[in-house]
């Protein structure tokens, strides 16, 4: 009976993860064909771009800066113990730039922003302005997810690199201020030790991050039922979906670039 | 005219349309009653294409509703508009802009005719001036009636309203009966109006047609239903809690 019970659990579980791949699967393919197809509303993609890109920038400064300030002093920690602290500037700005600025960057947005896109047009769904939409003849993907799309996926790679900017600069600020290493010697390590394969395979982890935020926010948005407890539900799973495949996406690519971009 | 051919639509295990069928001819007012509940709203919908049916078709002037392409459905629904229960209005835009959706998305009509054929529809349905304000900044009654000015705008062949006097108080009901009734004189449009308010089905409807347990199972004028001696159509149109209706529903209990 218990057994029953749990494979019949797991039975439902997978069918509910396999049709919510089909359904984002779905509306992938429908929003990239429609991105390329005209008219194109500028006003609301760059409305858009406002939101998701602008209204964005506080948050990834603060939280940049501080993911920068805490990095540089955990490995001062080490580094000065084998007497390497000039290290710690390539370290910071390799580990900044490849991973943590596209992922800390990526969790901010879809927190910010993912979430925002899920309640906003899950309220739509509920108060039936999407089926108006389509009854006048407005298709709500084309109205509604493409400036999404286009904005979180264009947007999140400049904030990226303003977030790896503002990284550098807070670990460059412990160095300097804190830990007595010369600015000139801290500048010349962090740019010595970048090269452009560690800058490009952020950004294009970052524009995959994005799609995956928006998509997703925009999917549950889409999918919300029950209310105003539906949309909160929604939004909760569209960040938390958001995280994980966030987190699986880089683990992939981080994986493929390693071997493919040694 | 609008058919509807033994249309059947279930969700998951529950079958809300069982096999209807029912024909609305061009330029009347057909009024669709029955409780809530009972698949009034879906079965608009399936009119309008924002859904199909699992069995049965759909035809609205000829075109079955279900085959369409995204082109065909889109002119269609230039022809169609409809009427959300609570409005449906967009809210993060004015009222103006709300009315003259479908102009600015779809047509390319000049700014000042635009404002003209908004004003024009807000001054119809008795809302002129309102404009600039925002969908949260109107009543219940006022939302209704800007919903109803976004449906006319477009100035469509067919009209269908969803509970359009649900919410309201009964003098707002009685101006919404009116304007619709108006508007069927005025512009000769087709509508079809779901509800379960008698005193509005009476004012408005030439026909009336019956829902219960996913069929038609009564149509004709008002004085044919008022006439009725079938026992669930008695016991809806005159609000008895007592009678078939609700012996189904103890009984499933």
């Amino acid at each position: 009976m218990i057994l029953d019970r749990f494979f019949i659990d797991l039975g439902n579980r997978v069918i509910a993860f396999l049709y919510f791949c089909g359904g984002l699967a779905n509306l992938a393919f429908q929003t990239v064909f429609l991105v390329f197809k005209p008219p194109y509303k500028w006003e609301r993609i760059v409305e858009q771009f406002k939101k998701v890109g602008y209204d964005s920038f506080p948050i990834v400064s603060l939280v940049a800066l501080f993911i920068g300030f805490i990095f540089a002093l955990q490995t001062a920690y080490f580094m000065q113990r084998i007497g390497s602290e000039i290290y710690i500037a390539s370290m910071v700005a390799l580990s900044i730039v490849r991973e943590l600025g596209p992922v800390i960057t990526a969790l901010v947005v879809a927190g910010r922003v993912g979430a925002s896109i899920t309640a906003e047009l899950g309220s739509m769904q509920v108060t039936e302005q999407i089926d108006a939409l389509e009854t006048l003849a407005t298709n709500p993907i084309k109205y509604l997810v493409v400036p999404r799309f286009l904005a979180v996926s264009l947007m999140l790679p400049i904030l990226t690199v303003y977030a790896n900017a503002i990284g550098i600069l807070g670990s460059y600020l412990i160095c300097v201020l804190k830990l007595g290493i010369s600015s000139t010697m801290y500048m010349t390590v962090t740019f010595e030790s970048i090269f452009y394969k560690d800058l490009l395979t952020g950004l294009f982890k970052s524009w995959i991050f994005g799609m995956v935020i928006a998509l997703v926010g925009c999917y549950e948005g889409f999918n919300v039922r029950g209310g105003a407890e539906g949309v909160g539900k929604a939004t909760t799973s569209s960040v938390v979906i958001s995280f994980i495949m966030i987190i699986a996406a880089d683990c992939l690519f981080t994986a493929l670039f390693y071997f493919i971009l040694p | 005219m609008i058919e509807i051919k033994e249309v059947r639509k279930t969700f998951g295990d529950h079958l809300v349309l069982d096999n209807l069928s029912l024909n609305i001819q061009t330029g009347s007012t057909c009024v669709i009653i029955g409780r809530s509940g009972c698949g009034k709203s879906v079965l608009l919908k399936h009119i309008v294409g924002l859904l199909n049916p699992d069995k049965g078709k759909v035809f609205v002037d000829g075109k079955e509703v279900a085959t369409l392409g995204e082109a065909e459905l889109n002119a269609l629904r230039f022809k169609i508009s409809m009427v959300f229960q609570a409005g449906a209005l967009f809210d993060s835009m004015s009222v103006a802009e709300n009315v003259g959706f479908s102009l600015i998305e779809h047509t390319h009509v000049g700014r000042k005719e635009l404002l003209e054929r908004v004003e024009e529809s807000l001054c119809l349905v008795g809302l002129c001036g309102v404009g600039n304000l925002m969908p949260s900044e109107l009543s219940g009654g006022m939302k209704k009636r800007v919903a109803l000015a976004r449906a006319i705008c477009i100035k469509p062949e067919v009209i269908l309203y969803d509970e359009p006097t649900t919410g309201v108080d009964p003098i707002t009901a009685d101006s919404i009966n009116n304007l619709i009734r108006s508007l069927h004189d005025k512009l000769k449009v087709t509508s079809v109006v779901v509800t379960h308010d008698m005193k509005s089905a009476y004012q408005v409807a030439d026909r009336i047609a019956m829902m219960y347990n996913g069929k038609i199972i009564f149509e004709g004028t008002a004085a044919e239903i008022q006439a009725s001696k079938d026992a669930v159509v008695h016991q809806f149109i005159n609000g008895h809690s007592k009678g078939p209706i609700t012996e189904t529903i103890d009984n499933f209990r």
